[in-house]
């Protein structure tokens, strides 16, 4: 597959890759927040941690991710745009906006479909055990 | 970048070729014998009258006898094609029409035909138009270690049997079926017996009568000749085959094969049997050292990993390996400067892997994620160790960045896990 320099780039140098511990002690974090999305079967398996601090901004981030090169560089280019976002604005990246960033090629954007959901698993998981109300569409509008 | 390795590993030229099992470089001898018969000897075989037509059939019948040579028949025996896929065309086609038991349209099948379900698809496809036109086939399933055997082919025989066409030596995998013992078995029956000796011919001593063998399809651009020729043995006596043609017109090639001849390629063919006829032993016993040490270094160095097919009956030049916990694309990414086959359909939009490895047992995680490397008369000492310390890092990279490979290793079974489907 032709793949342009962005792809190319995110592929071979990986940002943020790793995890803020084992899946047992994750799962004990409460200020992380792990999205864990796709299956083996279907070739592609992303998962993405959070660390949010007090102040509810994502501190760090982190991503490893089982896939082809658009799904890790789409996963790493995510870790990028996550860190410093306060939770309700990393909520508002689109998958668009990933294919828009790597260019990526038709057959590809189930990749930044699969990064959007995992952002969106790893905020919901970090508001699940903190307690946090997750977000409805109908709060996001009064709050506008 | 060798994570255990003591010496410093010498870069050769890149990339490096390891697809020969896809098609091999001509070699240049093949190519200076072949020049003449573009300009000078340009004639038609089958002008009579003229020295033109007569020189060009005295090279056509110099690579006959180098092809019979090779493969230990009478040149009468060589019918020239445009490669192992109308080779295997006419054979099955062929002889499944000259051979039928029963009319098309009587109600009862035409006849019944064995083959196996990791044949290359030059051999499936034809043997599943014969099933829409009314004969009956049997793929045969091999097990795990993927050979078939004489035995597996005697289960599945009828009285109505009329054709077993079983592959040589499989071309994902290497491995080498019992052809002898089948052929054995064909010839007490009474049964014509075809084999796609395509990754064979020219890198394995062949004797089709030892072998019991009555047709036999090769190819030129495997044995280091040119693309657009191959060959078909047509076994002529105890039993003389017959067959029906595919194509009809001049009558070349004793009526099988009609067409004016493509002398140039036929010419290269029959030089590069001449060549492997002298250097196949050699290139046999080197390559198979080569093969080997990647297989064991790759294996001993890499948990999760596995080389697909049977460990020892497999030609010397090719393996394939499955690696856990990678996933396809991003693996031939990885290892970009080896050429080498994937298991994985995936870059592409379909999902589906390998059905070579899938019928052999192998889950679709790993198949996805295999690379089949074949090695060839220049593959060098130098080329190998590159390969192996690429694709061993390649694989730890990878790894590096699996979700799954840490859940592998803190023990969590991946077949329990409930996965978000998408």
């Amino acid at each position: 597959m032709a793949y342009g320099p962005k792809i190319i780039d995110h592929y071979e140098h990986p940002r943020n890759v790793g995890s803020f511990g084992t899946q047992a002690e994750i799962k004990q974090r409460k200020d992380v927040g792990v999205g864990l999305v796709g299956a083996p079967e279907c070739g592609d398996v992303m998962q993405l941690q959070i660390k949010v601090g007090k102040d509810g901004v994502i501190e760090d981030a982190k991503f490893k991710t089982f896939g082809c090169g658009s799904a890790i560089a789409s996963s790493s280019l995510a870790t990028e745009w996550l860190k410093g976002k306060r939770l309700d604005d990393a909520a508002l990246i689109k998958n668009t906006m990933i294919v828009e960033e790597l260019s990526l090629p038709p057959v590809k954007i189930h990749c930044s479909v699969l990064a959007e959901d995992a952002i969106h698993a790893a905020i919901e998981d970090y508001k699940a055990k903190n307690g946090i109300k997750a977000q409805t569409p109908a709060d996001a509008a009064a709050k506008v | 970048m060798p994570d255990n390795a003591s010496t410093p590993v010498f870069t050769p030229k890149l990339p490096i070729y390891l697809d020969h099992a896809a098609t091999t470089p001509c070699d240049p001898r093949v190519v200076e014998a072949m020049l003449p018969y573009f300009t000078s000897i340009f004639g038609n075989p089958g002008s009579r009258n003229h020295r033109f037509g007569w020189e060009a059939e005295e090279g056509v019948d110099k690579a006959r006898r180098q092809v019979a040579d090779l493969i230990k028949s009478d040149e009468k025996e060589v019918i020239f094609t445009s490669g192992a896929t109308e080779s295997n065309n006419l054979a099955i086609r062929g002889a499944a029409i000259m051979y039928e038991k029963a009319a098309e349209g009587s109600g009862k099948p035409r006849g019944h035909i064995i083959s196996c379900a990791i044949e290359h698809k030059a051999v499936l496809d034809p043997c599943k138009r014969l099933q829409k036109e009314g004969f009956e086939v049997t793929f045969l399933e091999p097990p795990k270690d993927g050979i078939v055997t004489a035995e597996m082919v005697k289960a599945a025989l009828r009285d109505d049997t009329i054709l077993v066409t079983i592959m040589r030596a499989n071309n994902e995998i290497g491995v080498i079926n019992e052809i002898p013992q089948i052929g054995e078995l064909c010839k007490s029956r009474d049964i014509i017996f075809h084999t796609d000796a395509t990754q064979w011919v020219g890198k394995m001593p062949t004797d089709v009568y030892a072998d019991n063998i009555d047709l036999m399809s090769f190819s030129g651009h495997k044995l280091y000749g040119p693309k657009g020729v191959g060959g078909l043995f047509v076994r002529r006596k105890r039993p003389r085959v017959r067959l029906t043609p595919l194509v009809d017109g001049g009558g070349q090639e004793r009526g099988f094969r009609s067409g004016t001849l493509n002398v140039t390629g036929i010419v290269g063919l029959g030089k590069a049997c001449e060549i492997a006829g002298q250097e196949m032993s050699a290139d046999a016993i080197r390559l198979g050292k080569l093969r080997k040490k990647m297989e064991d270094s790759i294996t001993s160095r890499l948990d999760t990993c596995q080389v697909n097919g049977h460990r020892e009956k497999r030609l010397p030049h090719i393996t394939n390996i499955s690696f856990g916990f990678v996933e396809g694309e991003s693996l031939m990414m990885a290892v970009k400067e080896i050429a080498c086959s994937s298991g994985s359909a995936c870059t592409s939009a379909s999902l589906e892997p390998s059905y070579v490895l899938k019928n052999i047992g192998v889950g679709d995680d790993l198949a996805h994620s295999s690379l089949r490397l074949s090695l060839g008369r220049w593959t060098t000492d130098q080329e190998i160790d590159y390969s192996i310390e690429k694709i061993v890092a390649a694989v730890k990279k990878l790894r590096d960045l699996s979700p799954l490979y840490d859940m592998h290793k803190e023990g969590i079974d991946l077949s329990k896990v409930e996965w978000a489907h998408h």
